[in-house]
């Protein structure tokens, strides 16, 4: 991808990007041979089937909900938002770290993002996917979603465009639509690559299609570099946007723990923060799976935990704020949400969430943790967690005990919003396994240009 | 190696791609029209009445007021529905043996309601007042269309929201003096904007838009 490309792969004492020995074929081979090669495996199947249970548990959820409406989850005023909301801020979150690791790595020529950034694509479309549903859900009449829209209409309505829950449509549609657009195109060379390689006809005409007529002709590959580039320009602010509208939905309103300043760049911080443990609990068992070690290397498993060390920081950081802002701004409510907050009747989920997102992460200071692949992949879970419990004292606890103590209420999930949570793990392996499974998970074109480099060096 | 595809598959998926953008406009589009088409909206769609009731024949023709059936109007935000006694006023005495009228007089008879078939129905989630529209100058036939040349009853707006705010945003276009609301045959005068100008400011007409004017 990069031509200029004359950067230190391996710099001294740390694991090489690309373990040596490979070759272009050997690449080539190698990631499209999991594909054509492999046929359907047993695990898979598993997994899959598995994946798919959920899914229709979500289908089962989703139905019921469809039929009786929202009074089935445990919302009720003053709580009105719950798991839907908590579950589409967790679930949009994670897809951060794929449009970082694919856009502003790029733009920032960090070699080591090539054997993640396909996948971790693939995991920010299918979390953007399982976050749309939340929302969709929670509107109660799902099929008039439309209106969210402006469009000539015979009510001569428009959305309501000072509500940042308007904002919050287009920041997530915008950034479904790009990210599929740029994960489309950078796989296209390797689904020609796919298409020449399938022995199946029917295997071919369909790779073919979605090659678009790939003949890796100079004209292409220079169409195909400006347009990633453009691309990466156009993802890279939505890194950022995306969570800050997200974080407006919140910070826009009155609620006391809600309407702090902090809220942007600190959501976006949590956002990648979890996005990257989610990219490394997807990253750990699969380079297992597939014998994938020579190029997802320990390399990348130590820079996402240092990203995550950073990212966990500036999260942390965040925290300490809000505590700091509560008492040193002296108002009433905001001081009191902090204290309910950290005794109050959610008080396990606060510091478990503490626990979790601070205290647990700083183990990976250590040289030895970052080198160690199960203690890695057990501190990704515990921040997913974490993450998911930020969302959850976020939304729950500040709804749930606000200005007028007569209305203070406690929120408890039913069966339902867990089968509808749990589901979505259902949707986004579903997806996740279908694509590892028929598409090449790291992206062959861009390895190769890797191979190069590390074969120059020698010379 | 031998190709895939044949060498039109080029010029269709350049027609394709082009195409998608039309198509989908071109579908939008068809949606907004069936929307906005009688067939979907019953607008300009004569109802069938267990009395062909003629709006023509009684407002029109023989000139009897509005109000003298829906009593109402004036009052309430519901104009009324005259029960049966109101007919039976003339139809004792006229066209007595009418075969047509027999399901009146059946209603009368046993004292029971006939079952009109509503023509204008707002959703439950709208409220309407009859009395503050007429009562500021809005003419029965602005809504209900030319009701005196109806043989059968149609409805003459679609009900949408949009035909609701087309008088609320810019009154002035439809309002008319207080003397004609209940004139069947008003036309509104050729300096309409300029006497509607006047009337808003007289009448003192709020150009009302909040959600919760409509919707409580």
């Amino acid at each position: 991808m990069d031509p200029e490309g004359s950067q230190n792969i391996a710099g001294a004492g740390e694991a090489p990007v690309l373990e040596p020995g490979h070759t272009l074929a050997t690449v080539t081979d190698k990631i499209s041979s999991i594909v054509l090669g492999r046929g359907t495996t047993k695990g898979w199947m598993i997994g899959f089937a598995i994946a798919l249970a959920l899914l229709m548990m979500f289908n089962v959820a989703v139905t019921y909900l469809l039929i009786k409406g929202v009074g089935i989850w445990g919302i009720k005023i003053p709580v009105g938002w719950g798991f839907a909301i908590v579950n589409f801020v967790w679930w949009i979150g994670i897809g951060h770290a794929g449009t970082l690791i694919s856009a502003i790595l790029l733009l920032l020529h960090q070699k080591w993002r090539t054997s993640i950034n396909r996948f971790a694509e693939a995991m920010t479309l299918f979390a953007v996917a399982c976050a749309g549903m939340f929302p969709l859900l929670h509107m109660g009449r799902p099929w008039l979603f439309f209106w969210l829209m402006p469009y000539p209409n015979p009510m001569w309505m428009w959305p309501q465009f000072r509500s940042p829950l308007v904002w919050d449509v287009f920041a997530v549609s915008t950034y479904a639509t790009v990210s599929l657009l740029f994960w489309f195109v950078g796989l296209i060379p390797d689904l020609a690559t796919l298409r020449d390689r399938a022995r199946n006809r029917a295997m071919k005409i369909v790779y073919g299609i979605f090659a678009m007529g790939w003949r890796g002709s100079a004209v292409h590959w220079k169409r195909y570099e400006t347009a990633s580039l453009l691309l990466a320009g156009l993802a890279t602010p939505l890194v950022v946007s995306v969570h800050t509208v997200v974080s407006w939905d919140f910070a826009v309103a009155i609620v006391p723990g809600w309407h702090t300043t902090i809220f942007p760049p600190y959501f976006v911080a949590g956002a990648i923060y979890s996005g990257f443990a989610m990219v490394m609990t997807l990253a750990i068992p699969i380079r297992k799976f597939y014998n994938l070690e020579d190029m997802v290397t320990m390399r990348h498993l130590d820079n996402m935990a240092k990203v995550m060390l950073a990212t966990g920081m500036i999260v942390a950081y965040g925290y300490m704020m809000e505590t700091f802002m509560a008492f040193y701004g002296g108002d009433l409510y905001d001081r009191y949400l902090i204290l309910n907050r950290m005794t109050g009747p959610y008080a396990v989920v606060y510091w478990s969430l503490i626990a979790c997102n601070i205290v647990i992460p700083q183990a990976m200071w250590s040289r030895k943790v970052r080198a160690s692949v199960p203690a890695l992949f057990v501190i990704s879970l515990i921040v997913n967690t974490g993450m998911w419990l930020e969302r959850f004292v976020i939304v729950v606890i500040s709804l749930s005990r606000d200005y007028i103590p007569s209305i203070w209420n406690m929120y408890y999930p039913t069966k339902w919003d867990w089968m509808t949570y749990i589901g979505t793990f259902g949707l986004f392996f579903t997806l996740f396994l279908l694509f590892v499974r028929f598409l090449p998970m790291i992206s062959i074109v861009e390895m190769r240009s890797l191979v190069r480099e590390t074969d120059e060096k020698p010379e | 190696m031998a190709q895939i595809f044949h060498h039109s598959t080029n010029l269709i998926s350049r027609l394709s791609i082009y195409g998608g953008v039309f198509i989908i406009a071109a579908l939008g589009a068809a949606l907004y029209g069936i929307e906005l088409s009688p067939w979907y909206t019953d607008q300009h769609v004569a109802r069938q009445q267990p009395v062909p009731f003629s709006h023509k024949h009684h407002a029109g023709e023989l000139g009897i007021d509005c109000r003298y059936c829906h009593t109402s109007v004036e009052k309430s935000s519901f104009a009324g529905l005259p029960p049966t006694q109101t007919c039976m006023t003339c139809h004792s005495r006229i066209w007595t043996n009418a075969s047509m009228l027999e399901p009146v007089r059946a209603s009368y008879r046993d004292d029971k309601s006939i079952a009109w078939t509503r023509v204008n129905a707002l959703p439950d989630f709208v409220y309407f007042d009859h009395s503050i529209h007429v009562s500021k100058g809005v003419g029965c036939t602005t809504c209900h269309g030319p009701i005196a040349e109806m043989p059968l009853t149609w409805r003459a707006g679609t009900l949408y929201m949009q035909w609701c705010l087309e008088c609320h945003r810019e009154p002035e276009k439809y309002v008319r003096p207080k003397s004609e609301v209940f004139n069947p045959y008003y036309e509104p005068p050729k300096n309409q904007l300029e006497l509607g100008r006047q009337l808003v400011k007289e009448y003192k007409i709020q150009s009302l838009q909040n959600c919760s004017t409509c919707h409580r």
